[in-house]
């Protein structure tokens, strides 16, 4: 984990400088994106938006419904453009980024096709770029064998559990050993027990990947357990609120036990504080979930 | 499993039903002498099916390559126009108001219209009938799963940078199979339907519509409800074919389930 980060503690994020020769993971310069509706009234979902990821580093967007946090991260991964800023991921436009492959992606919804087994699911992008069938099978079964579910690889995505579907997005998302993931909600649709779980194994996968994450959620312990830094936004129009370093030691470290430790509890208060922000209990922090 | 474990309860009591349906009937037209005219009893219908098993036989040929001729083209036609029309748009809007009239008028009036065009001692009306039939449930359904394209689908795909072609490769046309399922399910007893009434306005002799009529037409009644009974069987041969095949195909893909 880079320290940078942790340094700047809880200032804004604004053009802060990458000190080494690599490129940023996702750098993110004066971004703001407003969508026109067909009344006329534009929305500004994102305005004047700064933020840089370092290789490596897991960052959590959390923030309320409507924040625009959804759609930061799909302008990182360019499923959309922004109307204003320009966006780099390791130093190219995030248009050649996705057409290089430079990131892998996972939806709240697991998104896997029905009539492919498990397999060919996480198969499928390296069959699109034309990665040979030995090839394909090796890094398939390695990464069923990383997310655990090498019994399965055979099934299709009906005969699984709602967090059995998730793990093989997760895996998907990993095929072509991207150097960022971007995750919207990933975990968002399971259930408490399951996804404490997911976690402790995504911090795991990311310390054996050395991936940098863009992880959207909208649980705060999920962002505080999971993160390097938690950028917290707000909404209409959304921003960058603040930037909460989390210094809970090396990923390798990250266990159950942590949940229950003091460092843990001071960064969940940390992020909710700045969640409800100058207007405590104001609607800003409604649709935030502080389990 | 499940199935197998309520296997006396799909199969037997349809069938306890069905035997307990047909001894009634024996048994009120014989108590109530009613006359072969109005209706045969089970026992001669089935006499007279097995003593002409052959002809029925024959004529269920003639009906079924009908059938199936019409069914292959109806289906081969309205999955290339769906096709066409998810590609371009425009054809799907001029050709609206056309499939709404095709599905409301029943085809089979087309039959006597058909039989002059192409001849009164052919068999290409009936299939043409058939085809007409068949196409429209065909098209509907595929333009449906065409359509049904899964919005965190379509972010995969473009996050993969796939080109389109790969996109209607990997989730298009997979997704729109059971659709198109459902449509074939439908068309392939509207086809036998279809080829059986077309022979009532004419054409040649040979299928089961026309010894249907003939045979009622010579109050031979029992064997009117031989060739119904071939009938039958001819239409429940097409609709579990076209299961199986979708079965086969398809056995993860129901439209309604998956994530």
């Amino acid at each position: 984990m880079s320290t940078e980060p942790a340094a700047s503690g809880h200032a804004v994020a604004q053009g802060q400088p990458v000190a080494s020769a690599r490129p940023a993971a996702v750098s993110v310069a004066g971004v703001g994106k407003v969508f026109a509706s067909r009344k006329g009234t534009d929305v500004t979902a994102l305005e004047a938006v700064d933020l840089t990821i370092a290789p490596g580093e897991f960052v959590s967007l959390i923030g309320p419904s409507g924040c625009g946090k959804s759609t930061l991260l799909r302008l990182i991964a360019d499923l959309d453009t922004p109307t204003s800023g320009s966006i780099e991921v390791f130093g190219k436009t995030a248009r050649q980024a996705r057409i290089d492959q430079a990131y892998g992606i996972a939806f709240q919804q697991a998104g896997l096709l029905p009539w492919r087994t498990v397999r060919a699911n996480i198969e499928l992008p390296l069959e699109l770029h034309k990665v040979g069938k030995a090839d394909r099978a090796a890094r398939s079964s390695e990464l069923l064998a990383l997310v655990g579910l090498s019994d399965f690889a055979d099934k299709y995505p009906d005969q699984l559990s709602g967090g059995m579907q998730q793990r093989v997005a997760i895996a998907r998302s990993l095929a072509e050993s991207p150097g960022l993931l971007l995750m919207d909600e990933p975990f968002g649709a399971l259930d408490e027990m399951t996804r404490e779980r997911m976690q402790t194994e995504l911090v795991r996968i990311c310390a054996e990947t050395g991936a940098a994450v863009v992880f959207v959620t909208h649980s705060i312990p999920e962002a505080v357990f999971l993160s390097n830094r938690v950028v917290v936004m707000s909404p209409r129009p959304g921003r960058i609120r603040d930037v909460i370093a989390v210094d809970l030691g090396r990923a390798e470290g990250r266990d159950e036990g942590l949940r229950e430790a003091d460092s843990f509890f001071e960064a969940v208060v940390a992020v909710r504080e700045s969640l409800h922000g100058e207007s405590a209990g104001a609607p800003a922090a409604r649709g935030v979930d502080i389990r | 499993m499940k199935q197998s474990a309520s296997l006396p309860r799909t199969i037997l009591a349809p069938v306890l039903l069905g035997v307990l349906a047909v001894a009634l009937w024996q048994l009120a037209v014989v108590a109530l002498e009613i006359k072969p005219f109005v209706l045969p009893s089970p026992v001669s219908i089935a006499t007279e099916f097995s003593s002409s098993v052959s002809s029925v036989w024959t004529s269920s040929l003639v009906t079924g390559a009908n059938a199936l001729i019409g069914l292959l083209i109806g289906a081969i036609v309205g999955i290339i126009a769906a096709i066409i029309a998810t590609v371009l748009p425009i054809t799907d809007e001029l050709s609206a108001p056309l499939v709404a009239a095709a599905s409301v008028i029943p085809i089979v009036a087309l039959a006597p219209v058909l039989y002059t065009m192409f001849g009164a001692d052919k068999e290409t009306a009936r299939q043409l009938v058939a085809a007409l039939a068949v196409f429209i449930p065909v098209y509907l359904n595929t333009l449906r799963g065409l359509r049904q394209a899964r919005p965190v689908h379509r972010d995969l795909m473009r996050a993969y940078g796939a080109s389109s072609w790969q996109a209607t490769r990997a989730v298009t046309l997979p997704g729109a199979v059971p659709f198109l399922f459902i449509g074939l399910r439908i068309a392939s007893s509207l086809a036998v339907i279809s080829a059986l009434i077309g022979e009532y306005f004419g054409g040649p002799i040979g299928g089961l519509g026309k010894s249907i009529t003939s045979a009622a037409a010579s109050s031979n009644y029992s064997l009117a409800y031989a060739y119904v009974l071939g009938a039958i069987i001819l239409g429940l041969v097409f609709y579990v074919v076209t299961l199986g095949l979708e079965k086969l195909v398809s056995p993860h893909r129901a439209p309604s389930t998956g994530p």
